[in-house]
């Protein structure tokens, strides 16, 4: 009959009208900014760079190796090197970075230099609100606006900071190793030593 | 007023010394044209005559970008290129690179590259049956159910990949992250509440006279020159083509689930239409069976590599299925870590060729009608 | 003669208008009494009005499970008055080689003759503006004005999207005016008398507590589907709004329109709409009659008021789900299906009343028109070649 069609479509609009009001489901506005919808752990915004401990420029993880600015597709990420060296996480003096600019205009936030970084430095904030009026420069995010601790990781990506976390204990773990087993074989060279003359200057040049 | 020298692609179709024929140029700012796009359109009262698009508004150098980037760069950047469908545009790339460096695949991640492929066509389909009702000024009420089902899949892949849209997920040889068995169960969730969703927009929009009266009869493709043209995806299917490439290829592990190819008889748009909610519902098949049958394992060989990835010098082309037809990309590499030429073949580009021939005779109001149902994205067009 | 509290609320308009007249000396009474009731009827129907503009937004916006506008005010009730903010503070862009004078006019035209179309409707009992005799052809003579200032707008903006837009208004309600009149006539017959009061009275008898509505008769139902198919498209809306295309020619005739001149269209179109609806209220559903005799205690404006607004639902509701109907297909459906319907319902009018009293007629009548609609439409839809299709499935 002409117009059956026309009336299923009218008792189906009817039906999402009369629901709209009574199940959650059918209406599922979240009236920002009084709400927010509930976050997702893996969602990914702009770069930031994490510190451990309570002082971001001695703990920086970034060692300035230039890795995800060679690897960053748009080429955002701008570094430049220090001129002198401080301990990382395991005590190995290192570089750091005396700049790095992350131009979040350009960034498309691929994450990438996340994926390439060999030292956990640089991870995916979600942080979303950074409209700013500055057009020039609001927008370029320098080295310590950039830094963030990484109890903050913690807070925005649980389940990845704690398996960085086991995996930068690991290998922590696995140098202190190292080293007491070096120091351990050089003490137990040292005890040896006394007892035999004649090799001592080869064992000494070995030991080096 | 001095008229300007206009270069001959930008003149309009036909110089009417009469002035009997209206010259209309509907965009690039035109609310029903999907993106920047012009279309010069000369009139005999309300019948068009001669119709010619002109695109190019949303050219963003993609190609030669590609040249100057490294493969694992331009992941990213294909994500873009259709900018609805970002998984399938990172398979279609994936395959192409698998192919020039002969890598293999796990077999989880040839699942999981299916579920998520399976998903993107259905949020795919979905949006432009949506926007068609849409454009055919039903106020959006269509559209908005449309969005509805459509946001549980993109919260699907921020859980994922990270970012709802341009998700930059797949890479050569595998994925980038292993789904967890949670998201794969809300995943499941997500696949049986799609069903319930079809049925309802099917109930709005199936028998509803002022559809039928709108889309049948209008737009006709013959089937000669669709395939002449090379028009792939539901646009030649709908023609009554019988050309689906995940069972022509075979690619990936389509071998291993049993779906079907539904066909259409006449080519207008309403077939077009009907076809993509036929099509909605063999994914939903397909997406059952596929997260029914997951196996466990890795997704990405441990020994690939990520940075300074060098294939050796050849040429490979990769093609898949996408939403919209074949999506295609051609990669010829000198051994270096960046491609020496790296081509797009996107399907909204060639089905947009039929255009004009599909148009003759038809209205105005016709025209918007038939551009939404080959269901083009710009960012494919104009790359 | 003591009248109760519910014929006092029934006339409070009427005896508060005699009692300002009242204070006033004799040879300006006329005066002051017309100037209170079109000041009356404007700020009545300009608040309708913005109730009418909210209720769309926020109805549709539910339909499409979202809320409407939420932000201005509690719920959304101040937006109307933003809306308005707005449209003054717009800057008035006219083009260039634009004929001025006749874009000044068009919505000036289009606003005062809807307002006009008000003199002549019984918002309640003995609340006409003007008691015509000859009511209902004023009401039309005003309708038919309104297209006017459409092709006005169209062609002053010298725009080839408003000319486009503008000649398919026109095309469209000229084609639609017709089973507009028709379907009054099938009324003016059943009542024998061109005034609207008139025909709004008969329809206030009661026979076992449900009224005489013209509704309620066979021809008289179909007349009123005709009658709503009609004033759809009458007043350019949604599935008959092609000339405000909004997806394929921006926004048809008043595409040139920017700031207040754009809100006086918005305006007459919206009031243009409760008129139409005030009509059809009083030719089919009994004017300002309650639909139940028992419901007489309440005032009859207000009955009146809530038939328009539930019209205006109706409006809403079949905005917010049907698509558009091409130009060619909406005057085909005017011309092939809708006027003869037209004619064979006026037919059938007549046969009623030849039939005289009894249940026969009333079984005659429905036959013939579910017969005539059934067989016509299948006719139609076969000649078109339109109907649901079955696929197949490659092998």
């Amino acid at each position: 009959m002409l117009g059956e069609g026309i009336l299923k479509g009218l008792a189906e609009t009817a039906r999402n009208f009369a629901g709209s009001f009574v199940s959650k489901e059918r209406l599922t506005t979240v009236q920002y900014p009084e709400e927010r919808a509930p976050a997702i752990e893996a969602s990914r915004v702009f770069p930031f760079l994490v510190y451990d401990g309570p002082e971001w420029e001695a703990g920086l993880r970034c060692v300035a190796c230039q890795i995800c600015e060679k690897e960053c597709p748009p080429k955002c990420i701008y570094i430049e090197k220090s001129k002198d060296k401080k301990p990382d996480y395991v005590g190995k003096l290192q570089i750091y970075p005396a700049r790095f600019d992350i131009d979040v205009s350009v960034c498309m936030s691929c994450q990438i230099c996340v994926e390439v970084c060999p030292f956990e430095a640089i991870k995916m904030d979600t942080e979303f609100e950074l409209a700013t009026d500055d057009r020039f420069g609001g927008l370029l995010h320098d080295r310590k606006s950039l830094a963030k601790s990484n109890e903050y990781y913690h807070t925005i990506h649980p389940t990845e900071a704690a398996e960085v976390d086991a995996r930068l204990a690991e290998e922590k773990a696995k140098v202190e190793e190292k080293a007491r087993a070096a120091a351990a074989a050089a003490a137990a060279k040292a005890a040896e030593a006394p007892k035999s003359e004649a090799p001592k200057t080869g064992e000494g040049t070995e030991a080096q | 007023m001095s008229e300007l020298e206009l270069e001959s692609w930008n003149r309009p179709p036909v110089v009417d010394m009469d002035g009997d024929l209206l010259e209309v140029a509907m965009g690039p700012h035109h609310p029903s044209t999907h993106g920047v796009f012009r279309m010069d359109v000369a009139l005999d009262g309300e019948k068009i005559v001669k119709l010619k698009p002109v695109f190019g508004y949303l050219h963003r150098n993609h190609e030669k970008l590609g040249e100057g980037n490294s493969y694992l760069a331009s992941m990213p950047y294909t994500d873009r290129l259709d900018y609805i469908c970002s998984m399938t545009n990172n398979w279609a790339y994936a395959v192409a690179v698998e192919k020039l460096a002969g890598q293999e695949v796990p077999e989880r991640a040839e699942y999981v590259r299916v579920i998520v492929g399976e998903l993107t066509r259905v949020q795919n389909h979905a949006l432009s049956v949506g926007f068609l009702i849409q454009d055919m000024g039903a106020s959006g009420t269509p559209l908005m159910y449309a969005f509805k089902a459509r946001e549980n899949i993109l919260d699907l892949f921020e859980s994922l990949s990270g970012s709802r849209m341009m998700c930059n997920y797949f890479r050569f040889g595998g994925l980038r992250v292993d789904p967890t068995a949670e998201w794969l169960d809300r995943t499941r969730q997500v696949v049986a509440e799609l069903p319930q969703f079809v049925d309802e927009f099917e109930q709005l929009l199936v028998s509803n006279e002022i559809l039928m009266a709108r889309t049948q009869g209008v737009g006709v493709l013959p089937k000669e020159l669709a395939r002449n043209a090379g028009a792939t995806g539901p646009v030649l299917r709908a023609s009554g083509i019988n050309y689906d490439i995940r069972k022509v290829d075979h690619y990936g592990i389509y071998d291993r689930f049993s779906f079907k190819v539904p066909l259409g008889e006449h080519g207008d748009v309403y077939d077009r239409f009907m076809i993509r909610l036929l099509e909605l519902r063999q994914s939903i098949e397909i997406l059952e069976q596929a997260l029914k049958d997951i196996p466990g394992g890795p997704v990405m060989d441990p020994k690939a590599k990520i940075r300074n990835f060098r294939p050796k010098a050849g040429e490979a082309y990769g093609r898949i299925e996408a939403p919209k037809g074949e999506l295609g990309f051609y990669l010829i590499s000198d051994g270096g870590p960046n491609p020496y030429r790296y081509r797009v073949r996107p399907p909204s580009f060639v089905n947009l060729t039929t255009l004009e021939d599909m148009c003759l005779g038809h209205n105005v109001a016709d025209v918007v009608l038939i551009l939404g149902s080959i269901d083009i994205v710009l960012g494919e067009v104009d790359r | 003669m003591t009248s109760s509290f519910a014929e006092n609320l029934d006339q409070i308009f009427v005896l508060l208008k005699h009692w300002i007249v009242a204070l006033v000396p004799v040879p300006l009474q006329p005066l002051v009494g017309a100037v209170l009731s079109v000041a009356a009827i404007i700020v009545v129907f300009a608040t309708l009005f913005a109730i009418a503009v909210l209720m769309e937004r926020k109805g549709l916006g539910r339909m499409q499970n979202r809320y409407g506008p939420n932000r201005v005010g509690p719920l959304g009730i101040l937006q109307p008055a933003a809306d308005g903010i707005k449209a003054l503070i717009k800057e008035d862009v006219v083009p260039y080689n634009a004929d001025h004078v006749v874009h000044f006019l068009a919505p000036i035209v289009l606003v005062v003759v809807v307002f006009m179309g008000y003199a002549v409707l019984p918002i309640g009992r003995n609340m006409t503006f003007v008691p015509m005799d000859a009511g209902l052809l004023f009401y039309f003579a005003m309708g038919a004005s309104a297209e006017l200032s459409v092709f006005m707008a169209g062609w002053s903006s010298r725009n080839k999207y408003s000319m486009l837009g503008a000649m398919r208004a026109i095309a469209q309600m000229i084609s639609y005016e017709i089973p507009l009149l028709m379907t009054s006539v099938i009324v003016v017959m059943m009542t024998g008398s061109l005034s609207l009061d008139k025909i709004a009275e008969v329809q206030n008898q009661y026979t076992w507590g449900l009224p005489h509505w013209f509704v309620f008769t066979p021809m008289g139902f179909a007349a009123f589907v005709m009658f709503a198919i009609a004033a759809t498209a009458e007043t350019n809306r949604s599935p008959f709004d092609l000339p405000e295309g909004e997806s394929e020619i921006i926004a048809g005739y008043f595409t040139e329109y920017s700031g207040f001149k754009f809100a006086e269209f918005f305006l007459g179109e919206y009031v243009a709409m409760l008129s139409i609806s005030g009509l059809g209220a009083t030719l089919f559903l009994g004017g300002w009659s309650a639909p139940l005799e028992v419901l007489n205690v309440v005032p009859s404006w207000f009955w009146f008021v809530v038939k328009i607004m539930t019209a205006m639902c109706v409006f809403i509701w079949m905005r917010g789900t049907l698509p558009r109907l091409r130009q060619d297909q909406l005057m085909n459906f005017a011309w092939k299906f809708v006027l003869p319907m037209t004619l064979l319902d006026l037919m059938v009018a007549g046969l009623w009343r030849f039939m005289g009293e009894g249940i026969l007629r009333w079984v005659v009548c429905s036959a013939i028109l579910l017969a005539a609609y059934v067989i016509g439409g299948r006719a139609g839809m076969k000649r078109e070649q339109f109907g649901p299709r079955s696929y197949r499935y490659a092998e």
